[in-house]
Order: structure tokens, then sequence, then C-alpha cells
């Protein structure tokens, strides 16, 4: 059967066809599609597949994990800053190794479209020493999947799968297979000695997982998924890792004069690469995110042997590739197009009109212009926009949750006023933990939680802490007279700014949370009841 | 046939609902396609675009490279010039909603915008959403320029009009009539 899929889509039908027990994941621009997906499956809901969101992707990985442990298989899916949050469980699950298949699919956001910083999660695989496998198309990321859960049982391994922004986010007709694989049973046969690790049991672990490498390059070498294709010019080879490769073909219609390897599974295949330098003068190496094959093919090529690339300018050092950079780094002609326009201004995205974050933010301003010092730290969501004009209310933002602890850093510090805000799904991803920190030494720091019920950013899934946050508060040890609620309304705008001014002023930790429904579910929430009710006619 | 398609607009404006007909409609020609799109922060009010790619050979890129876009379509007068050095210089169209977005302070001058487009050629700049109004069909104004864009997509009126009335069958015969009238209207005002 053929299907019009984002590739975000085409991994989780690939999922759900290669018989996955479980997917888990926190959304992030641009893997959430991904999860979405397997929950709106009919199939995924007649299997039974788990599908709900975790709580963060560290909660996600330990859960798939436990799946593993039971012999099924369990995907992960995240975006490329959700990997350093779970960054722990998904080193020590190469040392712990899988019994159900295990693909942590991370989605990187080169040029960083919906991001703040631009990492590249090739490297991750390469730390933790297991298999990372990049898709080139839709269909190759549909088929990949399965073969990735295949190759994790066999080898013991979890395995990376890596996709970016252009694959996420992209169609194309994808042939679905007929015969979906039947989930695995559950097992209880795994061994503590492989999943205890206490030193002298992860040693042996290490042992094993680094006497593998040899044999996984080999893998690799003779992937399906890496071809070297040759070509009549040998005074160039060219070396194209995921969708690189298809930029690659479009300058060229007719076919690429060069000798050309295709990555999509690494570890690197060093023989592949030696093959082409021992028959090219120079190599080009056109990959998507950082320069992670380059820079490794310094230790590959003998030293006098040219390599171009991001390091040597013939691509820009950082963003993400277009036909057009990889044109001009192959140097061929380029057509002749239309000057940018001069009458086009920049357009950034700002908070919806009528938004709850808004009347914070107003309210939030209005205050602190009474107070010389005042620092406002920020977090990550739809309130982020809160730093652009015309609010200009933040003065940091870092990481997801780091608006709660750096507020109580800058206090420890001496700063005062210090004002963290948080969303609600940020604040039940990672501001919990800071917040008892915060509790614990009672510090004189104001937590505004701007609650919308929902995790907006990402296109409105549900949030784990909705209906819970005052109960955590409590339950964490707040003081609940500087626990505070409020609905964000213009019209309760004296109620809210008296609140943040008595909370301020009060020389210990409060929180105010201001609660009230984003816009953009509730219009959804709208029209939804209003198609009910048409078709119930 | 192939046909580079860049479709752009504010956030909001309902481009995917467009791209989702074209493509519908291409899948059930038998043709190939390819469409990057924009998810994620820029929908709050900011700029998108998506790049839809159909043909009957298969396609390499998922972007379209500049100077190489058969047509622009676009909900938004300046937001089709944002995309200028991508249409084909010498073939490309632009079709525009002549109705600017304002949602920032610093929006040019619109005669200037005006006058720029006066100096193009191929350019179809349409009131969809006074047409919308006052035919009676004020939510189906995207489904008018697609309409008007209908014969620079290299598909037939009745395939994508089959293709509108699959996409929108799950919300009623009343919607799909309003948006095909609303299609309809594009057509005429394009000729």
């Amino acid at each position: 059967m053929k299907k019009l899929l984002l590739g975000d889509e085409a991994i989780a039908q690939g999922a759900i066809d290669a018989g996955l027990s479980g997917v888990y994941a926190y959304p992030g621009t641009p893997s959430t599609e991904i999860t979405e997906y397997i929950q709106n499956s009919k199939t995924a809901k007649e299997r039974n597949i788990h599908r709900r969101w975790s709580s963060n992707e560290k909660t996600a990985m330990e859960e798939a994990l436990g799946m593993s442990f039971m012999g099924k298989r369990a995907l992960v899916c995240m975006k490329h800053v959700g990997l350093n949050v779970c960054a722990d469980p998904f080193v020590n699950s190469a040392m712990t190794g899988v019994n159900g298949g295990v693909v942590v699919l991370v989605a990187d956001d080169p040029s960083m479209h919906s991001s703040q910083n631009e990492q590249d999660s090739r490297f991750y695989a390469k730390f933790a020493m297991i298999p990372c496998f990049e898709p080139s198309s839709q269909q190759e990321a549909y088929d990949m999947v399965r073969y990735a859960f295949d190759y994790s049982e066999k080898i013991h391994l979890p395995i990376l799968m890596r996709v970016t922004t252009r694959m996420a986010h992209s169609r194309a007709v994808v042939e679905i297979c007929d015969n979906s694989r039947e989930q695995n049973n559950i097992n209880y046969d795994s061994k503590a000695a492989d999943w205890i690790l206490l030193p002298a049991m992860a040693r042996r672990k290490n042992d094993i997982v680094t006497s593998m490498q040899p044999e996984l390059e080999n893998d690799a070498k003779n992937s399906k998924y890496n071809q070297y294709i040759d070509g009549s010019d040998k005074s160039l080879g060219i070396i194209a890792s995921g969708i690189a490769i298809n930029y690659l073909n479009e300058c060229y219609p007719q076919g690429c004069p060069n000798p050309v390897i295709k990555i999509s599974q690494y570890p690197l295949p060093k023989d592949l690469i030696r093959q082409m330098t021992s028959a090219c003068d120079s190599v080009l190496v056109i990959e998507e995110g950082q320069p992670f094959i380059e820079d490794m093919l310094r230790g590959i090529m003998p030293g006098d042997a040219t390599i171009k690339g991001r390091l040597t300018g013939e691509l820009p050092r950082t963003g993400e590739l277009n036909p057009d950079l990889v044109k001009k780094a192959l140097g061929l002609p380029v057509d002749e197009c239309y000057a940018p326009s001069e009458n086009v201004t920049p357009r950034p995205p700002a908070l919806c009109q009528g938004c709850g974050h808004r009347d914070v933010y107003s309210a939030l301003n209005e205050v602190l212009k009474d107070y010389e010092n005042a620092r406002v730290f920020g977090d990550i969501g739809c309130y982020t926009l809160g730093a652009l004009p015309p609010f200009r209310a933040l003065h940091s933002t870092v990481d997801m949750g780091a608006s709660i602890t750096m507020a109580k850093g800058a206090a420890d510090a001496g700063l005062w006023p210090a004002v963290a805000v948080i969303g609600d799904s940020t604040f039940t991803h990672s501001g919990m933990t800071g917040l008892l920190d915060a509790i614990n030494e009672n510090a004189d720091i104001t937590v505004i939680i701007s609650d919308n019920l929902t995790t907006a950013m990402t296109g409105g899934q549900d949030s784990a802490g909705t209906n819970k946050l005052e109960a955590i508060c409590k339950g964490l040890g707040l003081n609940n007279e500087h626990l505070r609620t409020v609905v964000p309304l213009p019209k309760n705008m004296p109620e809210i700014t008296n609140m943040l001014r008595e909370e301020i002023n009060y020389h210990g930790l409060s929180v105010i949370i201001p609660c009230r429904e984003c816009m953009q579910t509730l219009q959804r929430h709208l029209r939804e009841k209003k198609l009910n009710a048409n078709q119930s006619k | 046939m192939k046909t580079d398609i860049i479709l752009c607009g504010v956030g909001g404006q309902g481009i995917l609902s467009i791209a989702t007909i074209i493509g519908e409609a291409a899948i059930k020609d038998g043709l190939y396609i390819k469409q990057a799109e924009v998810h994620g922060m820029s929908q709050r009010g900011g700029d998108v675009q998506s790049n839809l790619r159909i043909s009957s050979e298969p396609i390499n890129s998922d972007l379209i490279a500049e100077g190489q876009a058969d047509v622009i379509i676009s909900m938004e007068p300046m937001e089709a010039l944002r995309y200028l050095p991508y249409l084909n210089k010498k073939t490309g169209w632009i079709i525009t909603s002549s109705v600017p977005f304002v949602n920032i302070p610093n929006y040019p001058d619109m005669d200037k915008i005006k006058e720029e487009y006066s100096k193009l050629n191929n350019v179809v700049f349409i009131d969809i959403e006074q047409l919308a109004k006052d035919n009676n069909v004020p939510r189906s104004a995207n489904m008018i320029l697609l309409g008007a864009a209908q014969k620079s997509l290299g598909i037939g009126y009745e395939e994508i009009k089959a293709a509108l009335g699959r996409v929108f069958a799950r919300k009623g015969e009343e919607v799909v009539n309003a948006n095909i009238k609303a299609l309809n209207i594009g057509i005429s005002e394009s000729k």
C-alpha cells in the first residue's frame, strides 16, 4: 500500500509494522509527529501499543529500557536537546545492552528552526559506541526502522536513528509493507549480570561493547544502506550522508560523474573511505549538521590528501544544507535568479492574541519597573517569546527547567528580586527537582508557573502535570501561604499585579500559578465540539 | 511533468490545507511528490513556507533550488516576495493574496510592494478575502487562491476538485460545497 507520509510518520508506521510494543517520548520539534502518529493509529490501539507521553526524555528512555528488559520492542523519540536530558540512561543502555530491540530516534535541527543549539546526535552514538542510522529518504526511514529493530536484537545494543528537520517534516509517498510483524512475547529471562551496572560487572560489559566495534564497522561496510557508486572523474570523490545525497543527486540529474559514497549507517566504514581516497585526488564531504565525518576523515586519510567540506569553507561551517549550497561546493554554475526583495522585513513568531502568557508578562513588566535590579529567568516553551517585543520580559533562557534553578543561583549570589517563569509542561519535565532545591533553602525567589494546561509550543500535547501543579508544589514541601493561583485575564490585572508585588516583597520562596487554557487548544476543542454536534445531527 | 511550488504566508493562514489538496490530487494522478513543511515555533504568527514538488519522475531534493520554482502561491503579499530568489526568472508565476497581514510594527509601505509587483511579469494579485466575503464563503479564502493557481500546477481542474472533496469530506457536504464554490471563484478570477 502507498501512503503520503511525513518522514516522522514513516518512522512511526515503520515502528508499528516492526512489532513495536511501546513508544516513549516527550514532545519536541521536529520529532513530535512520530508519537502523535502512533497515538492516532488504529493498529496501535488494537495492538495496545504503549503511546502516552512521558514526563521527559529521561523517563522515556528508562521506560523503554524496562520494556526491552522484558523482551519487547520499544521506540524512544526526542529532539536533539532531549538526548542531553536522557544522556545518562542512553549512554548506559549501551552498557546494559538490550533484550527487546530499542531504537532511539533523535531529530536534529540544523539551522535551529525551533531550537537553542545545533548539536549533531551522531557524536552521541560514537560516544556511546553504538550504531547510528541516518536515512536519506522517507521510504528508507520506513524500511530502516524495521531493520534497526532486527539489528538491535541481533547485536543486543540500542540503535540511534538520526534524522534532521527536512527529513522529519517533509512528505513523500512511502510503500508500506503488507506483513506487519507481531510483537515479541514477554520474556523473563533477563540476566541480572547484564543489567546491574556495578563497576565489576560494568567493566565486563564495557569490554564486550568495545570489542564489538570492528564487527559493527564491518556490518556498516556491508550494509545495503551504505553504497560505493563509482564514477569516471577521479579528481574528486564525494561522501554524502543522510539526506545530503539528495542534494547531490539534484545537482546531477544525469548522474554524478564522480565516485560517491552514500553513508546511512555508522560506525563510519573506513574501508569504503580508504577505497575512495586511494582512487581520488581529493574528497568532498557533504553532511547535514556538524563536520562529523569530515573530522574523522582526517584520521583515516594520508596527511597530504585534500579533504573539502564544512571545515575548509566549500560548505558553510554551520546551518542546514540545501541544493544551492551543494551546487556551489561542487563548483557548478548557479541559475540566474531574482535578487532578494527590498520590501521584505522579518516576521518573527509571537504569542497568540488572547494568550494568557501575554497577561502574565504585562503584569510582570508593570510590577518590575518599580525594582531597579530585577531579573527574570525564562524557560523553554511558547512563553520564551516573551523575550521579544513588545514584552522584552526575559533575561535568560537556557534549557528545560533552568528558570527556577538559575533564579535560585542568582539569588544565592545576592540578586533581588529574582523571578523565574516556567510553563506547566516544562515544570513537570525538569522544574520540579529544581523547585525542591529552592524549597529546601527557602530561596528568596518568585516562581511563576504559567499554566496553559498543555504542551503548547509543539502543538498542544497533553501536559503531565495538568490539575496537579498545586499538589506537586505542596507535596514538595512549599509553604501553602506562598502558593497562589490566579486567572490571567486583562480584567484581573489588579489582582495579578498585587499578588506579584506581595510575593516579590516576601523574602522567601513563592510560587504563583496563573492558569488559563491555551488559545490554540481552546479553539481546537471548540471546533471538535462543533464537528461532533454536526455529525450527530 | 514537473512543478516546483512554494506555498507561503503567515502561521495560521492555512497554507498547509492548500498543500494537502495539491498533494492528494498529485498522488491520485500517480505522480511523485515531496513536500517540506514548517512545524514548530514559526507557526505562532511568524513567516511560514512549504516547498511542494510534484513530478512524473522520482524527486531527489526536498527543497527547491534558487531560480527553480514554477509558482509561488502566497496568502500574503509581502511573504511572496520573501521567496523571490527561488522563482524561475523566465517562466515562474506568483499567485498571491493582495491583503497584507500586519502583525509587525515595521511592515513595509504597501505602495512599494504594489510597485514591485507591477514590475514583475506573470503575477495574479487578488483580494481573496473580499471575494470570499462577497460570495458568502468567508472561511474559504485559501481555496480561492488555490483556484487562481490551478492552471500553474500542471494538474487538471477535475483532479483538484475531486481531491478537495476527499480532503474536506469529514467536515460535511456543506463545507465541501463552500470550498468548491471558492475554488471556482478563484479560477474565473484568474482568467
